[in-house]
């Protein structure tokens, strides 16, 4: 897979760059890690490892921040991330209700991804938008409020054949 | 100044009925009927009032309008901007926000935090500074000695806004105090607490506010450098604070040598990924060094050992946009608001059931009652209110018997009500306080950091039982366990998180314990919520 692999050294490429921009210094771990998820998808191993001589710290120390912040993954996610509020504001609005109908049309556990690959599913505290509870939120930005469980269908199929990066 | 002029909110509450959408809508309808010289677009942060639909509003005619679809802002256009003739339909009816609202607003709604939030665009620096921002930087490099300044913080009684209501001068002054070559001014916008989005809505809807607090409190201590942690998630706080870091860099209020006086100062937005322990303010600290954000021990505290061991203030969102208005008009201008112990505002968030959701910002001292019914319109489909929870996950949960209570700092420890982060969440009763207990728990289980035990393994403990109880299967000596792990963790736990998990786990047992003891002895859930193993019940909410 000649392709993959020059796409993975580009991205690596462009992970060095970045890091550079903000100077190899151990206090900016946590945004080279963000940096590395946004390119990545997610942090395996081998950037972790990456990261770890670029700012030269232990890869142990990498590893602890990675698995502390709900931010990071080190499996792969669904190309579409659904997040489901379950913050107070949201949950007694019937945020659950409408996690368990994603679960259900999706046929998936909570992170993890659906078989295609297409979604994954995860419950996540406020949003910091418990006025329009409940909340989901697709992607990074498209917000849905006021969400009933029988809206989940048409929310899915909006996003069936998105492709993320 | 063209003759007409439109203002949309576009907070992110409004982006998500479509605000970007509707605005880019009006332009081009603009556009297309040749209305650019006679109609002036400003998209601006929340109005404080929510219906069902996105706010905008026409002047000089002053109507408002409840946008829901691109077909009412054609409507708007064709109607009211090119006939002149305002759309009945979409208006916002007088009565509901001229008496109910906008009066209340201008009597009784203080707005010295929310200033500019919905009458600016936050992102202009200019119309910032139109409205005398910068001012106040500006008299306390001209005028002011850092003593001053800390005198006059200390005078005015500000207390954080954060949460835990510290002076906020005392603060200041401790870290003015310590000699150091390197001090720090951060900004606590991790905001987590659920329920909670005032710091969200401030730093979009006047970012520069926060800025130029920062400076000034800089000043004050001798700080050099500053950082803004902002919680991940918030794109559009972190859009609006970059912009108007970069422009008040080129007007020279970041920078070396600010307005002439030869005072520097830099400014930094840092990220949060994704910890509500993170918003504790040591463990914002580690973050912010690039580690996992653990708490510190406590002493020492930051004013003496913070960033980079380095000697830090930190303060809220909303402490810090408190501080402009303070410098210009004075400490006693200051202490005409609020209550004598906690003088100023707060700015609420108003979730659940009410009618009317969104923030408000009122004197200290307001009662809960107000809060819910004055200002969010008492309960959809005029239901009954059965519980409140007040200030956050880590605030209380009372019933309507302390509707009547004065919110302030001092509220918790005279009556049992808390402040917190500014939540007032409303809940009729089809909410079972068992069920919200075990979400409660959940929470704190899950964002436990893990470094101590009490709270680590008391969490985890609550959320077994409570998870019995919400089954059917509770037992009456369960009720004594709960109170025990609060004791427990209250007072062994090493941070705020740990220490204060008594605060919503004790208001709850103890204020709906009839609807515990229910759990326990009848055969059901007395509000249909929970599922009851033994009987084969299944879950019907409503
Ligand atoms: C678990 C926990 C979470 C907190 N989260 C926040 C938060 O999201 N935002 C905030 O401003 N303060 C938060 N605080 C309070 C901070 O520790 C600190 O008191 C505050 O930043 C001080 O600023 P202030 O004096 O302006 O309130 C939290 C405290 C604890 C214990
Ligand atoms: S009290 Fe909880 S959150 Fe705080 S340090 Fe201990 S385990 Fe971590
Ligand atoms: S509780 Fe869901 S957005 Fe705040």
């Amino acid at each position: 897979m000649p392709d993959l692999c020059t796409t993975g050294e580009r991205l690596f490429k462009e992970l060095d760059q970045y890091i550079d921009s903000i100077g190899a210094e151990p206090d900016k771990l946590i945004s080279v890690l963000q940096k590395a998820q946004e390119l990545f998808g997610y942090l395996s191993s081998e950037v972790q490892q990456h990261i770890a001589e670029a700012l030269g710290i232990p890869v142990s120390q990498v590893y602890g921040v990675v698995t502390f912040y709900n931010f990071f993954s080190t499996k792969p996610k669904g190309k579409v991330q659904i997040k489901v509020c379950l913050g107070t504001a949201c949950y007694v609005k019937g945020g659950d209700r409408v996690l368990e109908r994603f679960l259900e049309e999706l046929g998936t556990k909570p992170e993890e991804p659906t078989k295609d690959g297409q979604f994954s599913i995860h419950a996540v505290r406020c949003l910091g938008a418990c006025s329009m509870a409940p909340v989901v939120l697709v992607g990074e930005k498209d917000f849905y409020g006021r969400v009933k469980p029988d809206m989940v269908p048409r929310i899915i199929d909006k996003y069936k054949e998105v492709k993320v990066q | 100044m063209k003759p007409m002029l439109v203002i949309v909110s576009v907070d992110s509450n409004s982006v998500l009925l479509g605000a970007k959408h509707f605005v880019n809508y009006l332009k081009e309808l603009i556009g297309k009927y040749n209305l650019q010289d006679t109609v002036d677009i400003l998209e601006t942060g929340t109005m404080g009032v929510y219906t069902q639909g996105v706010m905008m509003a026409v002047f000089p005619d002053d109507i408002y309008y409840s946008v829901r679809s691109v077909a009412d802002i054609e409507k708007i256009v064709t109607e009211h901007l090119l006939k002149g003739r305002p759309v009945l339909s979409l208006e916002i009816p007088k009565d509901k926000l001229k008496l109910v609202v906008e009066k209340e607003k201008i009597i009784t709604e203080t707005r010295i935090v929310l200033r500019n939030v919905g009458s600016i665009d936050p992102r202009n620096i200019d119309e910032y500074i139109a409205r005398d921002g910068y001012f106040a930087l500006n008299k306390v490099l001209s005028q002011m000695k850092p003593q001053q300044v800390l005198e006059y913080v200390k005078a005015s009684g500000l207390r954080g806004r954060g949460g835990a209501g510290f002076p906020t001068g005392l603060k200041w002054e401790f870290t003015a105090k310590v000699q150091a070559d390197q001090k720090y001014v951060v900004c606590n916008a991790d905001e987590g607490e659920p329920g909670t989005f005032k710091d969200r809505l401030i730093m979009e809807g006047d970012p520069h506010s926060v800025i130029e607090a920062m400076i000034i409190c800089g000043y004050a201590v001798g700080a050099t450098k500053g950082y803004i942690y902002i919680r991940g998630e918030y794109y559009g706080s972190v859009e609006n604070i970059q912009k108007a870091i970069k422009d008040a860099y080129e007007y020279g209020f970041l920078g070396k040598d600010i307005m002439g006086s030869g005072f520097n100062f830099d400014l930094t937005v840092r990220l949060g990924a994704g910890a509500y322990i993170c918003g504790e303010e040591t463990a914002l600290l580690e973050s912010i060094e690039g580690k996992s954000g653990r708490p510190r021990l406590k002493p020492p505290y930051p004013p003496t050992n913070g960033l980079f061991g380095k000697p830090t203030v930190i303060n809220n969102v909303e402490t810090f946009a408190n501080v402009p208005p303070i410098i210009l008009k004075g400490p006693d201008w200051f202490k005409s608001f609020g209550t004598a112990g906690s003088p100023g505002t707060k700015v609420y968030s108003l979730v659940g059931n009410v009618v009317r959701r969104g923030i408000v910002e009122v004197p200290m001292g307001t009662t809960v009652r107000d809060l819910i019914y004055r200002f969010g319109g008492g309960l959809v489909g005029g239901k009954d209110l059965y519980m409140i929870q007040t200030g956050g996950t880590a605030g209380t949960f009372i019933g309507t018997d302390k509707l009547d209570v004065p919110l302030d700092y001092d509220s918790f420890k005279n009556y049992g009500v808390s402040i917190g982060s500014g939540v007032i969440l409303a809940m009729s009763d089809d909410i079972c306080p068992v069920d919200v207990a075990l979400n409660t728990m959940q929470f704190f289980a899950h964002e436990s950091c893990g470094k101590c035990t009490p709270c680590r393994e008391g969490t985890r403990l609550a959320v077994q039982i409570l998870e019995r109880m919400s089954r059917g299967q509770g037992k009456l000596e369960d009720l004594d366990t709960l109170k025990q792990i609060a004791y427990v963790t209250q007072e062994a736990s090493l941070c705020g998180l740990g220490q204060s998990i008594n605060v919503p786990l004790l208001s709850i047992v103890e204020n709906f314990e009839k609807d515990f003891v229910e759990h326990i002895n009848a055969s059901s859930c007395p509000h249909n919520v929970c599922r009851f193993i033994k009987i084969q019940k299944s879950k019907t909410k409503v």
